[in-house]
């Protein structure tokens, strides 16, 4: 009895403990065979993906024939997770041997470095691409890729629904917004962004950087281009909060005579569908010194190739196969392969000598020539967010073009602010070397103590029971999360980090040098976080409670219906959820305006207002999260004991008594710690925010995550800053449930004297 | 009039829970008229009904090869399946003696412990899934199945060691006390008497253990670099790149990645309404 006791026993712990490592050892292992394997990478859609599979199949084949096999692993990566999976992957030697990006993330891995240069131009190419193309894949004088395919927005015309006009300049549309029955739009065009918008202000002959990545989108053109977007949504030619999605499906289900949009487009439009491409509208009176032409911005698609570091013979063929693979791609051969198949607008100039037919390709490759290159410029990624920002507040009527242009300058110049200093690290390693060390004396003075080192030994047993859930927290948890905190020191991107002391809080913490309650300063965003935090989780632990207590009323007809109806927005991913809700909300096509118009109501603009985009922000993450209250406290009500009623009621206790004097207590162990994290994730709640209101209007509804997550992502990647803003965000939420009582071991009231562990 | 009060609380009672069941309803049947409809009308309309029914989205979803053709339905379903299990599976199992020492031990370090686990929950990892790829990368496990499962779970265990520290404390003491005094030890005291009264505590934890790892996508497409390795949600994420949204396809391929977690909250729930610690109470 006692050995076998005993092996249990240690069997037991030892398959706890061994579990987290057993999975080590069926670690990967490296499928190497005979022919050499290259990776590929994109983020291409579903369509696209196509053509250049087929264009890879052709090259492998043609490396059979000429005795040298070459296997190409084609990874599809999800768009989302495109730039951040590259930037783990490179600098560790696991990322791709060549990739395919657009050219205005260029300078950013150059400046990462996490690309090489292309090397030597192959004779064979020459005359191959437009020097324009070439030239936007140049960066600090070298070439970094070749060119695979353009992209531009054109003009795509319904040709049922266009009227027997010329429909050729924009005032064409302006006449014809007049003469369409309701709810056909002359135009869909996503004027809002500034991707969108950029061709009206190139027509007015506004430029947004220059050469030297200054802001230049200022002055009378600019101002000019946003008064003639003002004018567009009021006279009704293109719909309000145009979406890109809202484009697709206005233009394909034949709700718009024509659409703004690019080469994506054409795949999901209906073979029933009549319509042709053609190049944006002019302006039928263009302003001095300007041509009227509407010019997109073009992408440059274009396949990049890794840094890393040759280490042998193997990398070299890889090299040169990804090499080759990639002029295989981009000129001729594979060009009509990808184009033919894929459908893509190839940028190669020879491949269109032997298409003949695709009309559409054509007119796309057509209105992609006279398109501007977007200015491979860094600083040009970071105009997006100051310029969208202006052009939503100008559509809104909230401030007039001029001024909101310089805004959207000052925006621009306080996030584009070089880094800090590099700053001596010395200080910080002796600080920290004397705080270990200051650590390490009161821990051994402490072991020192005989009654400590009792306690400690009387704890052993127990910590055999937790050992192996804290390592393996330790690993996977606390040391990423500590080595991220850790890069909020440092400022610069990918691999070119330094170390900058403090710079970074201090910027937080002083607002950037402005208003300290000025738009989107640390203290403001910290208010509307705890202002969501504190809404949020009272409604879910109230509705949650409340459909818990209703639910648990024994003879409930449907019961165990309702219990999991009730339970399925849980169940849905959050994602797919909030881009729903999101739908719903819309001004003109969502549901919640259709159904405030069907009881009386006038539509909402949801998201033209900080109190109503809140509300959205919030009713979807209530939506979201009161299930799992409500799970956790049906859980928790199983557990109460039916006697404890029945006791109260012969008693003579009402309801209301029992209420409070049974249910509540014994629902406080289960639910304080549910509200506790409900408390945490709802603070760092990204998905809803960041997918419903987006932070509209003009970044209010942004709380710290999603802030932190722009200036890791979009606000030109400053992750040690973004790292800053986590810690703070950490710090916050720390000290805030410091006094929780989940700490205070409340539990002991449960009636007994809690022993040390005699396992 | 007992009986005429009961029928008028059973009346308010459905009529509440409606109310909660519309707005719980609601934004999912429009998840689902946007699976069925043919093409994307965008419309105002007050019910959720599909504009012109059909199925195309779903054969869309379901019916996808890669470039050898293979069918990748099955074989990230299949990998999704695997992940969420193993996930729920590693999660509990490491979880539950932990949870069962910090509800029922005095040791060193526990106060500190906790809150050191409640404050990793507290830190958003956008700084943190480069450091992560080290680690994976260190053992070996970038681009497994294995790797991701390990990450997962471990992402999980704070939250599963809470929610299973509350079920044990919500279980009297007595219980394995009076175990141990008929003579069992503490971990057959745990094993045989403690461990099936929580049962509906663990059931809650695998289920939310499963679920994040099922839905998880950010994570997943950073560490698998193989097609044929992805889980569903990446599936789910290819068809709303940034240009070239798919809603309908995005619709169809939601319903069929909740559909799974939406069955096994029906059969857990029996778990859940069983009803357990009332006869141990007692005894």
């Amino acid at each position: 009895m006692l050995i076998s006791t005993l092996l249990q026993r240690r069997f037991l712990s030892l398959v706890l403990h061994m579990a987290p490592f057993l999975f080590v050892a069926s670690g990967r292992i490296q499928a190497q065979e005979g022919a050499l394997t290259i990776f590929l990478w994109h983020a291409y859609g579903e369509g696209e993906a196509r053509g250049l599979e087929a264009a890879v199949k052709a090259f492998q084949a043609r490396a059979q024939e000429e005795g040298r096999p070459i296997r190409v692993e084609i990874t599809p990566v999800p768009f989302g997770a495109y730039a951040s999976k590259l930037q783990a992957a490179i600098p560790t030697g696991k990322g791709p041997d060549l990739f395919i990006d657009a050219h205005d993330r260029l300078a950013f891995y150059v400046e990462s470095e996490l690309i090489r240069p292309f090397g030597a131009w192959p004779p064979e190419l020459d005359g191959e691409f437009d020097p324009l193309h070439l030239n936007a894949l140049r960066w600090k004088g070298v070439l970094w890729g070749l060119p695979l395919s353009i992209k531009c927005l054109v003009l795509y015309l319904n040709r049922k629904l266009a009227p027997p006009v010329p429909l050729e300049t924009l005032e064409d549309f302006e006449a014809l917004a007049t003469r369409l029955p309701k709810g056909i739009w002359p135009l869909a065009w996503e004027i809002s962004s500034t991707y969108g918008s950029a061709a009206l202000f190139h027509a007015y002959g506004a430029r947004h950087i220059d050469e030297a990545g200054h802001f230049t989108l200022l002055g009378p053109a600019a101002e000019a281009a946003l008064f003639r977007m003002q004018a567009l949504l009021a006279k009704g030619v293109v719909p309000p909060e145009g979406s890109g999605e809202l484009v697709r499906n206005l233009f394909a289900s034949g709700r718009a005579v024509a659409a703004v949009s690019g080469p994506w487009l054409a795949p999901d439009l209906g073979p029933e569908l009549e319509w042709e491409v053609r190049p944006l509208p002019r302006l039928r009176e263009p302003p001095k010194g300007q041509s009227g032409a509407m010019t997109p911005f073009a992408t440059v698609e274009a396949v990049f190739f890794p840094s890393r570091i040759p280490q042998g013979k193997e990398d070299k063929a890889r090299e040169q196969a990804a090499r080759a693979l990639a002029i295989f791609l981009a000129a001729s051969e594979g060009a009509r392969i990808r184009a033919l198949r894929g459908g893509h607008i190839v940028a190669s100039e020879r491949a269109w000598k032997g298409l003949e037919g695709l009309e559409r390709e054509r007119a796309f490759r057509e209105a992609a020539r006279q398109a501007i290159p977007m200015p491979t410029h860094p600083l040009m990624s970071r105009v997006f967010g100051p310029v969208d920002r202006a052009i939503r507040k100008v559509l809104r009527g909230e401030l007039e073009p001029g001024p909101a242009l310089i805004e959207a300058s000052h925006r621009f110049a306080d996030e584009t602010r070089p880094p800090p200093p590099p700053r001596d690290p010395r200080f910080a390693i002796v600080l920290l070397t004397s705080l270990l060390l200051v650590l390490l004396f009161f821990a051994t003075r402490r072991l020192l103590d005989p009654q400590f080192r009792v306690t400690l030994l009387r704890s052993l047993p127990a910590y055999a029971w937790v050992a192996h859930a804290l390592i393996a927290i330790f690993l996977l948890v606390v040391l990423p999360l500590g080595v991220g905190a850790l890069t909020s020191f440092f400022a610069g991107q990918g691999r070119n980090l330094h170390y900058v002391g403090l710079a970074n809080y201090i910027d937080i913490l002083t607002a950037r040098g402005q208003g300290l309650f000025s738009r989107g300063s640390f203290y403001l965003v910290l208010g509307v976080t705890i202002l969501w935090t504190i809404l949020n989780v009272t409604l879910h632990v109230v509705i949650g409670v409340s459909l818990a207590l209703l639910l648990s009323r024994s003879r409930l007809f449907l019961r165990p219906i309702y219990r999991v109806l009730l339970i399925l927005p849980w169940a849905i991913p959050n994602y797919v959820t909030a881009l729903t809700w999101k739908g719903m909300f819309h001004r003109q096509y969502g549901a919640v305006n259709a159904i405030l118009s069907a009881i009386g109501f006038e539509p909402v603009s949801w998201f033209a207002r900080f109190s109503t985009a809140f509300t959205a922000n919030l009713i979807t993450n209530v939506w979201l999260g009161f299930p799992f209250m409500m799970v956790v406290t049906l859980g928790a009500l199983t557990s109460i004991p039916k006697d404890l009623y029945e006791a109260a009621e012969v008693d003579g206790a009402t309801p209301w008594d029992c209420f409070w004097r049974i249910t509540v207590p014994m629902l406080r162990p289960a639910l304080l710690p549910a509200i506790t994290m409900g408390a945490v994730w709802t603070f760092n709640m990204f998905n809803v925010v960041f997918l419903v209101s987006a932070g509209e209007p003009d970044g209010s509804t942004e709380i710290l995550v999603s802030e932190a997550y722009r200036w890791a992502f979009t606000r030109g990647n400053q992750i040690g800053y973004a790292a800053a803003y986590s810690v703070l965000i950490f710090v916050v939420l720390f000290l805030s449930t410091r006094g929780l009582p989940i700490f205070g071991m409340q539990q002991k009231n449960l009636g007994e004297k809690k022993g040390v562990a005699h396992a | 009039m007992p009986k005429l009060r009961t029928a008028i609380t059973s009346i308010f009672t459905h009529f509440l829970i409606w109310l909660f069941l519309i707005f719980a309803l609601y934004p999912i049947l429009w998840v689902i008229a946007l699976a069925f409809s043919k093409g994307v009308v965008p419309e105002s309309r007050v019910l959720p009904v599909p504009s012109h029914f059909s199925l195309e989205h779903f054969q869309a979803v379901i019916l996808r090869t890669d470039a050898q053709g293979r069918w990748l339905f099955a074989r990230q379903l299949w990998n999704s399946t695997l992940t969420a299990t193993a996930t729920a599976f590693v999660s509990v199992l490491i979880a539950i003696p932990a949870a069962y020492a910090f509800s029922r031990f005095d040791f060193v370090g526990k106060a500190t412990t906790l809150r050191g686990l409640l404050a990793t929950q507290m830190f958003p990892g956008v700084a943190a899934s480069v450091p992560l790829y080290l680690v994976l990368d260190t053992l070996n496990l970038l681009d497994t199945l294995s790797g991701l499962v390990l990450v997962y779970a471990t992402s999980t265990l704070p939250f599963a060691l809470f929610q299973l520290r509350s079920t044990f404390d919500t279980i009297p003491r007595d219980l394995d006390e009076a175990a141990m005094v008929d003579g069992a030890s503490r971990v057959e005291a745990f094993l045989r008497v403690v461990l099936p009264v929580a049962r509906p505590g663990i059931a809650i934890t695998a289920l939310f253990a499963f679920m994040s790892a099922w839905n998880e996508f950010i994570l997943a497409a950073t560490f698998l670099s193989r097609e044929e390795h992805y889980t569903l949600p990446i599936l789910l994420q290819s068809y709303a790149t940034e240009h070239d949204a798919n809603l309908g396809h995005f619709a169809a391929g939601a319903i069929l990645v909740s559909l799974p977690v939406m069955i096994l909250f029906y059969l857990l729930q029996r778990e859940l309404v069983a009803g357990l610690t009332a006869g141990g109470v007692k005894g």
